[in-house]
């Protein structure tokens, strides 16, 4: 069965008097353990896509199934509920919490977790994420002492504490060197390859994309590609 | 969420800046330093004030015989001979709200020293306790009489400023006879200076001798014959002539009882009387229980039945005692509410902050949604934010507002009292700050749009 799978989306934002339609019937399935790449220039809804997917944004019409559950008419709650066990947010600018420690930024989303968890269970699954992620010896430190791969590292493997199926990494390497990038991009490979997470790359960058299974093209609000389906 | 991490995330966002925090809770500190110094001089100011109403004599209750009816004549309050000194000393010993008890034995007489003499505004017969009961004790010269006096019948008194102003010309009395009713008592004492009471009588124009002195060496009026003040003009006695100002016209006011009159209404002259005992109640607020012990102990004494009305009455200085209360509780009130505003200031000062802080902070707050946070934690986050802070700021202001309290009673040495209720307010006035104006800050944050929160920078 699919995790996604997306019938019929559409999504119009209303300013004003105009309405202006972003998605425009998006029909779309992604499997368990894909490692896909949504693909489209600026303003062609990838977007907004990506806030549906993440459970943060409701969709004005269309179908949206997230393993096998109906999404679009759950409750703010529900949805934060869904965000926090089932899928983890990878963001460009990293969005760690300042003068935080790489280990406290990794805990924060447990804070939410309604897993019943001592504190030292916490603590050894972070610096165990830590560890996976490379960066064991720089718990303590703080994100103005990180570099900008080592912060996004920590991104992911804050993204990562809750036991997610679904990663959503939007533009991942927007703010990094193409080494970093690199890095990074095998790291999301290593995760899906070993883990069998599924991730979705966001992005808009064709050497990105080269990294993930399936690369799904969006235009205009439509898919242009589907792509295949490994 | 439990409350742990809330406590926990609130106390690293507050670490995250310092400065900000602290200068944030400035506000809550210096309001609650207020509210806790200012209730302490208040306390401190009411108590003293409550010395000085128990010196002009707030806590005095003065037991009056009744009222005395012969032939249908009401020779009206304290005409009854029914008080005596053994009822003074029974009250003492058997009521526990009454700290100090003196009889009084009151005459009115010229005093002679010397070329000059002088008529005081009363001249009391008492025991030495008296000056104890009207906050009198510590003599301006020379010293009390004692208790060996007033067994004794010691022809000695002490004298109050008016007195040595009037008969001494302010030289020294002590050592000095005077004579009063030709009856020659030696000053042993000057009293302190005390000024005119609330009735403007002058209380240093006072003379106080041992009551057993004056009664029987001076008064000495026949036991028959009422209350003295009213005979004191009219009676004839033999020992004192001078008093007399036509000696031989004897006009009475009353008409003189026949000696049929006087076997059908025989006075009982069975015990020496006093015409009043003044006592002192142990505090301002026993006063009100010292009148009942009063009136059982006196009831059983004299012998009343049930249905009898009293033979004497206790009057207390309710007007005084008002007065007190009313003026403490008004200055503590008037300090705490110009205190209380200090901390509203210091409240509004918090929401500004938090304003600040939820503006500032809306990228994260738009990050802690998308891993999950419902909008009710976000509102629970700023608003535990918003009252550890000012929880915070209570308890340095709690610090600060002792200190401040020690100092000025150190230095300004006003008086100041250690007040518990003041430190507990300040506590759950500065935790309900941190709510009523934390709560607008962080129900704003909490109703952010996760989407929107995120693409703020």
């Amino acid at each position: 069965m699919d995790l996604i799978e997306l019938h019929d989306i559409c999504k119009t934002y209303h300013l004003g008097e105009v309405d202006l339609p972003v998605l425009k019937g998006v029909s779309l399935g992604i499997n368990r353990g894909d490692l896909a790449a949504l693909m489209g220039a600026s303003g062609s809804g990838k977007s907004t896509l990506m806030h549906i997917l993440g459970c943060l944004d409701h969709p004005t019409s269309g179908e949206y199934l997230l393993d096998g559950r109906e999404i679009s008419g759950l409750t703010h709650r529900e949805q934060a509920r869904l965000r926090n066990q089932i899928i983890g947010f990878v963001f460009q600018n990293f969005s760690l919490l300042p003068r935080t420690s790489a280990l406290e930024n990794v805990l924060m989303p447990l804070t939410y977790s309604r897993e019943n968890l001592s504190e030292h269970q916490k603590n050894e699954r972070a610096l165990e994420l830590l560890r996976k992620v490379g960066l064991a010896d720089r718990s303590d430190h703080q994100p103005s002492q990180l570099s900008g791969g080592e912060q996004q590292r920590v991104a992911i493997a804050r993204a990562l504490i809750n036991q997610p199926e679904l990663l959503l990494a939007d533009e991942p390497t927007g703010n990094l060197d193409s080494l970093t990038s690199k890095e990074i991009l095998q790291m999301f490979q290593q995760l899906n390859r070993d883990d069998g997470i599924t991730i979705i790359l966001v992005t808009h960058d064709p050497s990105v994309a080269q990294y993930a299974g399936r690369i799904i093209r969006i235009k205009d609000g439509l898919i242009e590609s589907p792509g295949d389906a490994p | 969420m439990r409350l742990y991490g809330i406590l926990k995330t609130a106390a690293s966002a507050l670490r995250r800046n310092i400065m900000r925090t602290l200068l944030t809770t400035l506000g809550i500190v210096i309001g609650v330093a207020a509210v806790i110094t200012m209730m302490e001089i208040g306390n401190g100011a009411s108590i003293a004030i409550k010395r000085t109403m128990t010196s002009i004599g707030a806590n005095t209750l003065v037991i009056i015989p009744g009222a005395q009816n012969i032939g249908g004549i009401n020779m009206g309050i304290g005409s009854m001979m029914t008080l005596t000194p053994q009822d003074a000393e029974a009250v003492l010993k058997e009521c526990t709200a009454i700290a100090n008890v003196a009889p009084i034995v009151r005459a009115r007489a010229q005093l002679v020293y010397g070329n000059r003499n002088w008529v005081p505004t009363s001249i009391y017969g008492t025991t030495p306790s008296f000056l104890k009961v009207r906050d009198w004790t510590g003599m301006d010269q020379g010293e009390a009489f004692t208790e060996h006096d007033v067994l004794n019948l010691s022809k000695v008194c002490i004298v109050g400023q008016t007195i040595v102003r009037e008969l001494f010309g302010g030289q020294s009395p002590v050592g000095k006879e005077i004579r009063i009713r030709n009856v020659s008592f030696k000053v042993i004492g000057v009293l302190r200076p005390k000024g005119a009471n609330l009735m403007g009588q002058d209380q240093d124009d006072t003379l106080l001798a041992p009551w057993t002195t004056i009664k029987y060496r001076v008064v000495a009026t026949s036991l028959s014959s009422g209350n003295q003040s009213a005979t004191d003009t009219s009676s004839t006695t033999e020992v004192n002539s001078l008093s007399q100002i036509y000696p031989n016209i004897t006009s009475s006011l009353y008409p003189v009882p026949s000696s049929i009159e006087q076997a059908d209404l025989p006075q009982p002259i069975r015990f020496t009387n006093v015409d009043q005992i003044l006592t002192a109640a142990k505090g301002a607020d026993e006063i009100p229980s010292a009148i009942g012990q009063i009136t059982a102990v006196l009831r059983e004494r004299h012998h009343l039945l049930a249905a009898d009305p009293d033979d004497f009455r206790v009057r207390d200085m309710t007007e005084i005692t008002k007065a007190m209360s009313s003026t403490t509780e008004l200055i503590t009130r008037l300090l705490l509410y110009v205190a209380m505003i200090s901390l509203v200031v210091g409240g509004v000062g918090i929401m500004n902050i938090m304003l600040v802080s939820v503006t500032e902070r809306t990228h994260e707050i738009g990050l802690r949604m998308a891993v999950g946070a419902e909008p009710n934690d976000i509102l629970q986050q700023f608003l535990i934010e918003a009252v550890v802070l000012c929880l915070l700021g209570g308890i340095m202001g709690i610090i600060l507002g002792r200190g401040t309290s020690y100092l000025v009673s150190k230095v300004l040495h006003w008086p100041t009292a250690p007040s518990l209720g003041a430190i507990v307010a300040a506590v759950v006035v500065s935790a309900s700050v941190g709510v009523i104006f934390g709560f607008y800050p962080a129900w704003k944050g909490s109703r952010l749009d996760p989407i929107d929160a995120l693409r703020y920078e």
